[in-house]
């Protein structure tokens, strides 16, 4: 294994620990809010290390930019939908947890 | 090195099955469209590295569209059917 190898499997490794980190807050926390910011930590620490990691061992250049493109979307999507849900949940008068 | 990808991939798929609980349990609609949107991170993630460990670049594209769908259907739901509800 060389150097680039153990780097990339350290990012995919600690990437798999947020997204496993981020499902059991997801599981745990007590309401919409709370399990949003679990989510939105998944889309973007989570996805954004392993995608660095498999950026590391790709051929081309272009390559690199596409994955980088995939993980720009999905901070797009995710910001955007917890946004959404956030204000929608508001409206609908649904009190964020205390205590 | 593909141990690695398929070790990983094996671990979020261990937190898209549990994710399922949330989609049985959800208190709310919301919730359940959350645990939505985890399913689709998680298998872009899985198609990311799939594609890397068996060398199938076609994946990449397959991962590209679910991040565009996703979105799709998340903001769908809030602003059609969740807003309207009552």
């Amino acid at each position: 294994m060389s150097l680039i190898d153990i780097v990339s499997s350290l990012l995919l490794l600690s990437g798999a620990v947020f997204f496993l980190v981020g499902t059991i807050a997801l599981l745990r926390f007590p309401d919409v809010y709370t399990r949003l910011h679990a989510l939105t930590t998944i889309d973007n620490t989570g996805l954004g290390l392993i995608i660095t990691g498999l950026a590391l061992q790709a051929e081309s250049p272009a390559l690199a930019a596409k994955l980088l493109l995939i993980w720009l979307l999905v901070l797009l999507a995710s910001a955007s939908v917890a946004h959404l849900i956030a204000k929608t949940a508001q409206q609908r008068g649904i009190k964020p947890w205390t205590s | 090195m593909e141990i690695v990808y398929l070790a990983v991939a094996l671990i979020l798929l261990l937190a898209l099955v549990s994710g399922i609980w949330r989609i049985l349990h959800g208190s709310t609609a919301a919730d359940r469209i959350l645990a939505g949107q985890l399913f689709a991170t998680v298998s872009i993630a899985c198609l990311l590295l799939l594609a890397q460990a068996f060398k199938l670049p076609s994946l990449r594209d397959v991962a590209l569209v679910l991040a565009l769908l996703a979105a799709v259907s998340a903001i769908t739901f809030v602003r059609r059917l969740w807003r309207n509800e009552e």
